[in-house]
């Protein structure tokens, strides 16, 4: 399937070795969500209706950012240590290709039309662009020191960039191929998501404990969420995974060591309550019914599963070493 | 003279045994992002920093040849985080150059200093003796401007001799040894056999100690003074020496659990692992040491910055190196919020309560208001890894638990001005 002869691809440890445990049974049609194991270096596969992993994948070194094409039919995962994307089918779990990522890859997003895989490469201050189709790189472009989390606008029209050393938000407009805006925001920004609309832009600082929701348009910070939960460390609270509710009403932040999520008013910006979850939580999906949020848990070796209506942690599910990424398929 | 590690030669990351091409595909990148860069920062006139960097070479006298500081020690880790600043600057047009005076032991840092705030440098960042960091903070107080000391570790700088316009980024020694009695404390290691070299550093460090045992209660069952009695590090004749005296000189001991070691002089430390007469764990100047990083250190994304070191200078970087970083780091953040030059501004910006600095130890750093030490995790490493950090869960404080380590507010004696 891989015919790329990029140099990187071959220096990838050996080709990252794909195995399904349970290869035979073959995943079931549920709705499914992919979890990364950050140091056992494979995915567990959760079936949402049993809520319980059937399946655990072994992946190369490293495996972080995780997202699915727009048919779910492929699941692209950031191996950081082997230095490239796995591109894993999600039928029969096996590796079907690579995408030429460059360095150390951590987070990536599919374009809104499907088209494009952009995902930051931290060692070189680059976000590149991959053909999801062709799997070759369409453009770089030079962003801050240890770019870092990546988002695109609904409309597909902007790019936005992370960098955590630099700590900017970089907005790229995609068609033009030009910086429109380099927004400063709290330390380490990891992580940025849109809002459904499109109208805000939010931004997670883990450094600085907060998140800054930016005007798209007028490219400035409109408001910075604050968090505190009594008796605990200010230092603690590092926000990283954003997700808005299916009606956009609320919006859910991953609080990292303060082993929590915080609940947002989406239209106050005020916090509403902190749902405790395992320990050191990453990041944060939704299902495609908008009823469950699944967070992982990085030192717990867990995903907690959140009733969004009822606000309540609900389950935890035990899954492989150190999860770090998940994504939900849409059906 | 003071204890910090520097590591040669250690590759980056797990190796697939294609370094070149990693290496030579990562050159073009970053040559391009360079190229680019150079593009995007048409405009006239960017703000510019200029920052002058003192520091005074470090005895070559190791007891590991691992640890002979390198040529380019301290000012590679400020040059790196020059990099990063002008890689934010350029979105911010503003600029920051180093000015770099490197001075041999006991030489007057005065002489540069003075050249450089003629030439309107108002940010120095230095790794000098204390009484030097005193000299030169008194020296360039009538200008304005502001000193980071990233260096020496003692007390007196941060208490009674503290200096209005001198921020402490190097940890202070008795963070350093609250750091590692927390842990020892944790391990239920309460005996300890403080071992305390013969130079005025190395008592004070081992005040430090016993601030520390008494603080977090330890005891120190027994304390010996190992005499230097002068005499290079290296020899020929390997090591029967070592291994005949260093069992002598810890026989006889009450029973206890670790053996701490004071010798910021690197006289005999590092010859005590594995040669105690009763087995017991080394700690302190040698074996599981408190420091501010170390080149094994990889957690929190540390592996990026490693990464970048490794790649402009083939090398590891040490805890100097570090401190010289995160100096920098901070000039160049206050620099990027208040978009000024002017040393006020952005004293009183790393000052404010919003400030905090992103430097790969799991936490933002913030500074302390009474004596301006730099609060931080501190790392308790054995060179190929970090086995701990402090402050340990439990310990416990009512504004920061990064107070738990070294003199907190209420026991301060330093007033700034």
């Amino acid at each position: 399937m891989q015919t790329s002869m990029r140099p990187l691809a071959r220096c990838a440890s050996a080709v990252a070795l794909l195995a399904s445990l349970g290869a035979f049974s073959g995943p079931a049609h549920a709705t499914t969500a992919y979890i990364t194991n950050e140091k056992g270096n494979s995915i567990s596969v959760i079936d949402l209706d049993k809520l319980e992993v059937t399946h655990t994948v072994k992946t190369g070194q490293r495996p972080r950012g995780i997202a699915l094409s727009k048919d779910d039919a492929l699941m692209f995962v950031c191996l950081g240590d082997d230095d490239t994307i796995a591109v894993i089918d999600t039928k029969t779990l096996k590796e079907v290709g690579e995408l030429p990522s460059g360095p150390d890859p951590e987070q990536l997003r599919v374009s809104p039309d499907g088209k494009l895989v952009f995902v930051a490469n931290e060692n070189d201050a680059l976000l590149t662009a991959i053909d999801a189709a062709t799997r070759q790189v369409v453009s770089e472009f030079p962003v801050g020191v240890e770019p870092e989390g990546v988002a695109v606008s609904p409309d597909g029209s902007i790019v936005v960039n992370t960098s955590e050393t630099t700590s900017m938000a970089h907005l790229i407009d995609w068609r033009n191929k030009k910086v429109v805006a380099n927004i400063l925001v709290p330390p380490r920004p990891r992580y940025a998501e849109y809002n459904k609309e499109g109208s805000e832009l939010w931004v997670s600082s883990e450094v600085g404990g907060t998140v800054s929701v930016i005007d798209p348009v007028k490219h400035v910070v409109a408001y910075t969420i604050t968090f505190e939960v009594p008796g605990l460390a200010r230092e603690l609270i590092q926000p990283v995974g954003i997700r808005f509710s299916a009606d956009g009403k609320l919006a859910f932040v991953a609080m990292g060591p303060a082993n929590r999520v915080a609940v947002i008013d989406t239209a106050t910006k005020q916090v509403l309550k902190y749902l405790l979850v395992g320990q050191r939580v990453w990041q944060l999906a939704l299902t495609p019914d908008g009823k469950y949020l699944l967070t992982t848990n990085g030192v717990s070796n867990d995903v907690s599963v959140i009733d969004v209506a009822a606000l309540k942690v609900t389950k935890s599910i035990p899954v492989g070493s150190f999860p770090w990424g998940v994504a939900i398929s849409k059906q | 003279m003071l204890t910090f590690e520097a590591k040669l030669n250690r590759s980056s990351h797990g190796s697939f045994g294609c370094h070149g091409w990693q290496a030579l595909w990562a050159l073009f990148l970053t040559a391009f992002a360079l190229f680019a860069a150079g593009v995007q920062s048409a405009s006239a006139d960017p703000l510019a920093i200029k920052v002058g960097v003192i520091h005074e070479a470090h005895s070559r006298e190791t007891i590991s040849i691992l640890d002979i500081p390198p040529a380019d020690d301290f000012i590679a880790g400020a040059r790196v985080a020059l990099d990063d600043n002008n890689t934010t600057g350029r979105f911010l047009d503003q600029s920051f150059s180093v000015v770099d005076a490197k001075l041999s032991a006991g030489e007057d840092p005065i002489a540069p200093l003075k050249e450089m705030l003629a030439d309107g440098v108002r940010f120095f960042i230095v790794d000098l003796p204390a009484a030097e960091v005193l000299a030169v903070a008194d020296a360039a107080r009538s200008s304005g401007a502001l000193v980071f000391n990233a260096g020496a570790p003692d007390e007196r700088l941060r208490e009674e001799d503290c200096r209005a316009n001198v921020i402490h980024v190097a940890p202070s020694r008795s963070m350093l040894t609250d750091a590692l009695a927390q842990y020892l404390i944790w391990k239920q290691w309460r005996r300890w056999l403080l071992v305390v070299g013969s130079h005025p550093e190395d008592q004070l460090l081992a005040e430090a100690y016993r601030r520390s045992a008494k603080k977090f209660g330890a005891k120190i069952i027994d304390e010996r003074v190992y005499q230097d009695t002068g005499g290079g590090r290296r020899s020929d004749s390997g090591s029967v020496q070592v291994q005949r005296q260093m069992p002598v000189f810890t026989q006889n001991a009450p029973e206890y659990d670790v053996l701490v070691a004071a010798d910021e002089s690197e006289v005999f430390a590092g010859f005590l692992p594995y040669r105690t007469w009763d087995p017991r764990p080394v700690v302190g100047s040698a074996g599981l040491r408190p420091v501010s990083w170390d080149p094994s250190h990889e957690f929190w994304g540390a592996v990026q910055l490693q990464n970048r070191f490794q790649r402009l200078f083939k090398r590891g970087m040490n805890a100097r190196d570090n401190q010289a970083w995160v100096a920098m780091r901070l000039i160049g953040d206050a620099v990027a919020h208040t978009k000024s030059s002017d040393p006020k501004t952005i004293h009183d910006d790393i000052l404010s309560p919003g400030f905090a600095l992103g430097a790969f130890k799991g936490q933002g750093l913030t500074v302390r208001d009474w004596n301006q030490q730099l609060r931080q995790p501190i790392l308790l490493t054995d060179g190929r890894g970090t086995v701990s950090v402090s402050p340990q869960e439990g310990f416990l404080h009512q504004t920061s638990e990064l107070d738990t380590l070294g003199l907190d507010r209420p026991e301060t004696k330093c007033k700034l001005q």
